[in-house]
């Protein structure tokens, strides 16, 4: 265990200097694995460990009145990410303060009393994406950064894309070839490097990693400057709880890929009670996987610490990462917390889009219907109580991934333009 | 047997800053082995205690994580390029 700030064994500390406050509150980077501490810079390894770098805070007091009066994005928690006091000057999308919907009609369906749904489909690019990338962004600009840069599984390409062009930095975006259709094209609208790379999102991400570690002057928000990005993700946190009127849900549902969102969430829920803004309260942190990618669902069922990496076989393809870098923090908060890890079948995924297409009016992409869809099947297997408040993500629209659905959904009749031809469809 | 290694940037202060190393080996273990005879110390942050890889590090032989191949007993054919990265992830 090591406590000493190094910066010589991180060779790409960057030439830029950093100005006073570029890192609002932050410290420097501490390993979540062993505790060794790093100077802020573009790094995300431990170079002792090579575990997750973490961002360190010496958080101010903070009150509930002066996060209610800031703007309605994800710059009024900006006194608890690592971004500058003068954050809302420079161009970025301004993500967040997503809508939370009471869901009743969907709680009815399932047999949940109080049931929310945390929106984020509303967000810029209609994905929680905008939320990290903004922050990523920031760091990126203070770094100096030249080029704004992912590997992705279409919902963070177009976020990078289209911030960065908001931005004026240059973008180069990488996919898998077979990513569907619709994600490519809201990234590619957005930027001219557009990259897509024959392979499926782990190959994409050793090919991000591979480049980030040679060319100078690019940030890769989910690779090297991983850190800062992933703070992004604690504002869904924190939103929730304000907008449950400054208090946590007893449950909450969330997708898992990476894990990071979801390690995230409960790192917000953490803050807020250390801070003194909401109670301490006991909560449930429950997450979601498509069986075809469920590494982290098989090694809860499991039992185990370790988690097998797959290869990924779903239609949930932003949550296809078959060797999910936080999985094993995801299994710490389940079992910690009380809740737990399950996954469905694409069929189930399909069913799950409509379900919640057509209690709520909310059109979710495949990683919504796989969060709704084991949500059912907490609800069916006993695993969650049905009493007790619940809060449930939904990470970004359908219209991205309309081709998981197209072929269940359609006209119920096609008909002539007459009404005696209404009255024998058997609509009514 | 020749084979290039491609190192992290984490660990070029073991490679005197070289991103890309030679090494001899039939397997990623004897492989690993010939980078600590040249590079001492090197072996010891991608390995944990009890000789398995580090839970953070995906090493590739070719284009594949050798976690889905035989680990460190995967085959390291001639020419073969071993890459060493640190585990991140996108995603939710």
């Amino acid at each position: 265990m090591s406590a000493v700030v190094s910066e010589s064994t991180q060779v790409a500390t960057p030439a830029h200097e950093l100005r006073d406050g570029a890192f609002g509150h932050a410290t420097g980077l501490s390993c979540r694995e062993c505790g060794h501490q790093v100077a802020l810079g573009p790094h995300y390894a431990c170079p002792e460990c090579f575990g997750p770098l973490e961002i360190a805070y010496d958080f101010p007091a903070v009150t509930r009145e002066q996060i209610e009066a800031g703007p309605a994005n994800i710059w009024r928690y900006k006194a608890l990410l690592p971004v500058p006091s003068d954050i809302e000057s420079s161009p970025n999308m301004e993500p967040g303060f997503t809508r939370l919907l009471k869901a009743d009609n969907l709680g009815r369906a399932l047999g949940i009393d109080n049931l929310w749904v945390k929106d984020d489909s509303t967000n810029p690019t209609n994905s929680f994406k905008d939320r990290v990338v903004a922050c990523a962004l920031s760091a990126a600009r203070e770094f100096g950064s030249k080029v704004f840069a992912c590997p992705s599984t279409g919902n963070l390409a177009n976020a990078v894309a289209a911030a960065g062009a908001r931005a004026g930095i240059k973008t180069v975006v990488f996919i898998p070839s077979n990513l569907e259709k619709p994600k490519q094209i809201n990234s590619a609208i957005y930027t001219d490097s557009l990259v897509a790379v024959n392979g499926n999102y782990d190959d994409v991400n050793k090919l991000a990693s591979e480049i980030a570690g040679e060319e100078d002057g690019w940030a890769f928000v989910n690779v090297n400057v991983r850190p800062y990005y992933a703070e992004g993700s604690k504002t869904l946190g924190y939103e929730i709880a304000e907008q449950l009127g400054w208090r946590l849900p007893d449950q909450i549902v969330i997708p898992v890929a990476s894990g990071s969102q979801l390690t995230k969430v409960h790192k917000a829920f953490q803050e807020l009670i250390k801070l003194g803004l909401v109670e301490d309260k006991p909560y449930k942190v429950y997450g979601a996987q498509a069986t075809g990618c469920s590494p982290v669902s098989v090694a809860y069922k499991a039992g185990v610490d370790a988690i097998r990496p797959v290869k990924p076989d779903t239609i949930a393809k932003s949550l296809a990462i078959g060797n999910p870098a936080d999985g094993i923090y995801v299994l710490d908060v389940c079992r910690q917390t009380g809740g737990a890890v399950e996954d469905i079948t694409d069929d189930e995924v399909r069913d799950a889009i409509v379900l919640l297409a057509r209690t709520e009016g909310v059109f979710t992409e495949t990683a919504g219907g796989t969060t709704v869809g084991v949500l059912k099947k907490l609800v069916e297997t006993g695993q969650l109580d049905t009493s007790l408040e619940t809060v449930v993500i939904n990470t970004g629209h359908g219209l991205k991934t309309l081709d998981a659905v197209a072929d269940v959904v359609g006209a119920r009749a096609t008909i002539e333009p007459n009404y005696a031809a209404f009255r024998d469809s058997g609509i009514v | 047997m020749s084979i290039s290694v491609r190192i992290p940037t984490i660990l070029r202060t073991y490679t005197g800053g070289e991103s890309e190393v030679s090494a001899t080996g039939a397997t990623l273990a004897e492989v690993l082995d010939d980078l600590e005879a040249n590079f001492a110390g090197i072996k010891g942050r991608i390995l944990d205690d009890n000789g398995a890889l580090r839970r953070f590090v995906n090493v590739y032989v070719g284009n594949e994580d050798v976690r889905f191949l035989d680990d460190l007993a995967t085959p390291t054919p001639d020419g073969a390029q071993v890459s060493v990265i640190p585990a991140v992830a996108g995603g939710c």
